[in-house]
């Protein structure tokens, strides 16, 4: 190879940075469309988007094949995400910092049944597409090529839902204002539990599209947790372009904090959030949030 | 013999006649007599951290139950008291009584420094800005091991006393005095503003009140308790470390005010005595010991969403519908105006 350094520098950047906007987008946009439709800052989002993860190593060890896998782990997540939802956050849902701290016991207490059941130690899920693909001359791993299809193919699954169809309607009108939503006739708390589930779908989708390029492990929900929230809150709450844009802005800078800096790693989630801080200050709702959804 | 008259007339009137202040005395008594009952070195541990977190919750309770500014980034006050009195205390040599005030006073100036740009922000991005000091702090730890020790912090800092009683009863001592401070002030004309902007800052700054002046006394009375729990954490358990720092640490007091009840002083008090003990208790199983716990805390929540403290005091206490005077569940009549209680 006779290239220069750089170049296959910036090769890696956009690659991995690809990647992992995928992850993060899917992350930040159900977390949005929670938060947007149900007002429930779910600190557990990314609790489940763990349990996907060894959804697939579960069922991938059970020789059910990759497909199979997928669906079924996100399966699981959705049923059991929306009957925990139903037993500990929607009784409480109109007192905020009691539903922060039940949707962060929750995150709690599905990290230490996994502990539990499958112990602490880092897990790996073989590859479903294992070999590389030349790109223009640089060697891009399949399975990162797939993970990338998968989260193109859920955002804008999820893009059509909510722009073309009834229930995608409804979610918008939701979230724009559940009285004036619920007098027309629409039921909001049907509503909230269908996002609640798709918000699910999202993280278990991401998390089956994560699993087998990186470890699994009992505490992996925390650092995506806080880049999911700077992204949003980045792009300004309720937004959901905004959360994607601001996915995309992280995504990059934790990759390039990773990849150029020496010792970078360590600060990865300091820069994120020098990040966040500095959009702050110029914009204090946020790239695309207004001021007015704020007091509602 | 006259003299004796009037705290006695004040003992029956103003404790006696309430089941909750009859608690909190027979709580702070049984606190100051704890080591005369008994000498074992865990349990008197076991009250010494629990007190110190304490300090730490209702720190937190006073910024984010109190005056509404929700923090989710409270380990930044207490790592940095902590890291401040370990190194003032290690590299300089200052003796305790010293480098703990300092210490807190290092997490006011912390508490400033955050209020600045956080001032301009509500609600929910205030929560989540607030989120990343800790943890950019943390990534700054790391980057300078030499200074900060690194991941394994700081170690072999001065114990807090040479004897276990005395280090037990200052513990306690300035948990009373910080509580009963702050209580006094939550009580008075400033909590009472506190209130008010948490629940409208418009209608606060319409009344003609500094309220960017009152977020900022929230915020450094917030950093200064908290820095002074960090202070003396580091100076019981000898370590000052990255874990003072991390997002379970912030998350802590935001767990312990809910669960007791928050915007209430005993809330935060309650919350920690309960779960604290608690979840030391349940290192006898520890496979399931934070499993259980998460359950509890949900369960209790499920059922008491506004916090334990809160729904015991309702059902201890009831206010009486003609002076709003709190009245014990016993009586029938008000106890000052005689109106009919409605049972």
């Amino acid at each position: 190879m006779g290239r220069p350094v750089i170049l296959l520098m910036l090769a890696e950047i956009l690659v991995n940075g690809l990647v992992l906007t995928g992850v993060y987008a899917m992350l930040a946009l159900g977390f949005s469309l929670v938060f947007g439709v149900g007002r429930v800052l779910n600190l557990a989002h990314t609790a489940f988007f763990m349990l996907a993860s060894y959804g697939i190593f579960y069922f991938v060890g059970q020789e059910t094949g990759m497909a199979l896998a997928v669906l079924a782990s996100a399966g699981v997540v959705v049923v059991v995400g929306l009957v925990l939802y139903k037993l500990f956050i929607e009784p409480v849902r109109d007192m905020e910092a009691t539903v922060l701290i039940a949707a962060l016991a929750t995150a709690v207490l599905l990290q230490e049944l996994m502990l539990l059941y499958f112990g602490d130690r880092y897990l790996f899920v073989p590859a479903a597409f294992p070999g590389y693909t030349r790109i223009l001359g640089v060697r891009v791993g399949n399975q990162e090529i797939a993970t990338l299809g998968l989260a193109v193919l859920s955002l804008v699954g999820t893009w059509l839902l909510l722009a073309r169809t009834r229930l995608g309607l409804a979610i918008r009108a939701a979230a724009q204002d559940r009285e004036v939503a619920n007098l027309m006739g629409i039921n909001v708390g049907r509503v909230t539990a269908m996002v609640m589930a798709l918000g699910l779908l999202l993280a278990a989708l991401a998390g089956a599209a994560v699993a087998p390029l990186r470890t699994v492990g009992p505490h992996m929900w925390m650092h995506p947790l806080v880049i999911v929230l700077a992204a949003v809150v980045l792009g300004g709450l309720g937004s959901l372009k905004g959360s994607l844009i601001g996915a995309v802005v992280l995504a990059f800078a934790e990759v390039i904090m990773v990849v150029a800096v020496p010792g970078g790693a360590f600060l990865r989630t300091a820069v994120a959030l020098a990040i966040m801080l500095g959009v702050f200050l110029l914009r204090p709702h946020g790239l695309f949030g207004s001021g007015v959804a704020e007091e509602g | 013999m006259y003299w004796l008259k009037i705290p006695f007339r004040f003992l029956r009137s103003e404790v006696l006649a309430l089941p909750t202040r009859v608690i909190a005395v027979l709580f702070v008594a049984v606190l100051l007599l704890f080591p005369f009952m008994t000498q074992d070195t865990y349990l008197l541990r076991v009250v010494v951290l629990t007190a110190i977190f304490t300090i730490y919750a209702v720190s937190w309770d006073v910024l984010s139950g109190y005056a509404g500014q929700i923090s989710l980034g409270h380990a930044l006050f207490f790592g940095v008291g902590a890291y401040t009195t370990a190194l003032l205390n290690l590299r300089l040599g200052l003796p305790q009584h010293a480098a703990i005030p300092l210490g807190a006073l290092a997490a006011t100036a912390a508490g400033i420094l955050v209020a600045i740009p956080c001032l301009r922000l509500r609600k929910h991005h205030l929560a989540l800005a607030t989120l990343a000091f800790p943890l950019m702090l943390t990534g700054l730890v790391f980057m300078f091991p030499g200074l900060t020790g690194g991941e394994l912090g700081i170690t072999r800092i001065a114990r807090l006393a040479t004897s276990r009683l005395v280090e037990y009863y200052a513990v306690v001592g300035v948990m009373l005095a910080a509580v009963g401070v702050l209580w006094k002030l939550m009580s008075s004309r400033i909590g009472l503003i506190f209130h008010a902007l948490r629940e409208d800052e418009v209608v606060v700054r319409a009344l003609g009140i500094n309220a960017v002046r009152y977020k900022l006394l929230a915020f450094v009375l917030s950093g200064f308790t908290a820095g002074i729990a960090g202070a003396l954490y580091a100076h019981v358990i000898r370590v000052a470390g990255p874990s003072n720092l991390d997002l379970f640490m912030s998350f802590q007091p935001v767990i312990w005010t809910i669960f007791g009840g928050a915007a209430t002083i005993y809330g935060p008090v309650t919350g920690v005595f309960v779960l604290y003990p608690a979840l030391e208790y349940l290192r006898a199983i520890p496979a399931y010991r934070m499993l259980v716990f998460a359950l509890l805390v949900l369960v209790i929540l499920r059922f008491m969403p506004e916090g334990i403290g809160t729904w015991v005091r309702e059902r201890l206490e009831v206010n009486c519908p003609h002076c709003r005077l709190r009245n014990a569940f016993t009586r029938r009549t008000c106890r000052a105006c005689r109106t009919e209680l409605a049972s």
